[in-house]
């Protein structure tokens, strides 16, 4: 299969979550949030109880996409970063290590370049923790001590999630 | 590609509904939507034209409950059935765990049929799947219409693999759910022996 199934682990999850805390403060976001490619929410830091993360995670997936389709159509491998510029709220979209996206809200606190600069550090620490968490998977998978919740569930189990 | 949070204890599952265009892809999650609890589902995004043609994707978030201590949630999508859409149908297939094939029963929409299903072989190979390994139903609706072939000729012409299939009309509801329980417990299955 062309990718594998992401997993995130308790103790890389506190490093994320630890990152983009520090990103929200030093860039004066309103919220924080990593999606994957697919559109799975990843986390989210700030003011997320405002907005519903979860279609904020699906719909940015899917802009990213369609960037990057078009990206491709002119040659180009992917669009990085995207700017979305609103009246009062901004969105700063980024792709951290070619597999996560960063999405910054931000409104006239902050400026752009003041969030492009912070997130550009955060990217790199990020990236490092995300190249981390691959290896991990990686050889747990291969000495065979995966942990996976589901390789116990009975055909019971999933028939209750429908009873 | 499922994503499975230890910190959170949560399971991310993305199922796709595909099929030609008008053949029910966006009623099967309205139905879905309407029929469940609200605290079981999310917002249903769906990016549409003025005329209700999707135009990018449908999507509806469900939360199912527990196994073994951890949330599953099930993120549902449609694609645009209209055949000149196809960039967009392709980036909706990034990352799916199970496929659901909506077909019309109508007699004339048959070919219609036929080619949505070899664009979604073609789409899934550039992505690096093999439907054949993928979980995978076949949901035959629009069975109250009064021009349907029989289940006999839609299984020779669509169900050439025997996956599990199901009739249906999305429009009342009948084997709306039937349908995405069915592909809910392939990928779950999928997922307990490790794939």
């Amino acid at each position: 299969m062309s990718n594998p199934t992401l997993v995130m682990y308790e103790d890389e999850f506190q490093e994320v979550n630890d990152v983009i805390e520090r990103l929200l403060k030093e860039a004066n976001a309103k919220i924080i949030f990593l999606v994957d490619k697919n559109g799975q929410l990843i986390s989210g830091v700030g003011e997320t109880d405002r907005f519903d993360t979860t279609s904020l995670a699906s719909l940015t997936a899917g802009n990213i996409a369609a960037t990057g389709g078009l990206a491709k159509l002119i040659g180009e491998k992917e669009f990085s970063i995207l700017f979305h510029e609103g009246e009062k709220d901004n969105l700063h979209i980024s792709i951290v290590g070619g597999r996560v996206i960063l999405v910054v809200l931000f409104d006239s606190r902050s400026s752009l370049g003041l969030v492009r600069l912070r997130v550009k550090k955060a990217s790199e620490e990020l990236s490092a923790i995300f190249e981390k968490l691959m290896k991990k998977s990686e050889e747990r998978e291969k000495s065979g001590s995966s942990d996976f919740p589901f390789a116990e569930i009975t055909d019971e189990d999933i028939d209750n999630l429908f009873s | 590609m499922s994503f499975i949070n230890y910190a959170s204890r949560e399971i991310n599952c993305k199922i796709v509904y595909y099929g030609p265009g008008l053949c029910g892809k966006t009623t099967n999650l309205q139905y879905v939507y309407q029929k469940t609890a609200p605290e079981a589902k999310g917002k249903m995004i769906s990016l549409a034209t003025e005329t209700e043609r999707t135009l990018f994707f449908d999507f509806l978030p469900l939360s199912l409950g527990e196994i073994r201590g951890f949330k599953t949630r099930f993120h549902l999508y449609t694609v645009p059935g209209q055949v000149f859409y196809d960039a967009s149908r392709k980036l909706i297939l990034k990352g799916v765990d199970g496929v659901v094939f909506v077909a019309d029963s109508q007699e004339e929409r048959i070919d219609a049929n036929i080619e949505s299903l070899e664009n979604l072989r073609i789409n899934l190979k550039e992505q690096g799947y093999d439907l054949d390994k993928l979980p995978y139903i076949i949901q035959y609706n629009k069975r109250d219409l009064p021009d349907v072939m029989t289940i006999e000729d839609l299984r020779r012409e669509l169900n050439t693999t025997n996956v599990p299939e199901f009739e249906a009309c999305a429009t009342t509801g009948e084997g709306v759910f039937e349908t995405l329980k069915a592909v809910a417990k392939l990928i779950l299955i999928d997922l307990k022996r490790g794939k």
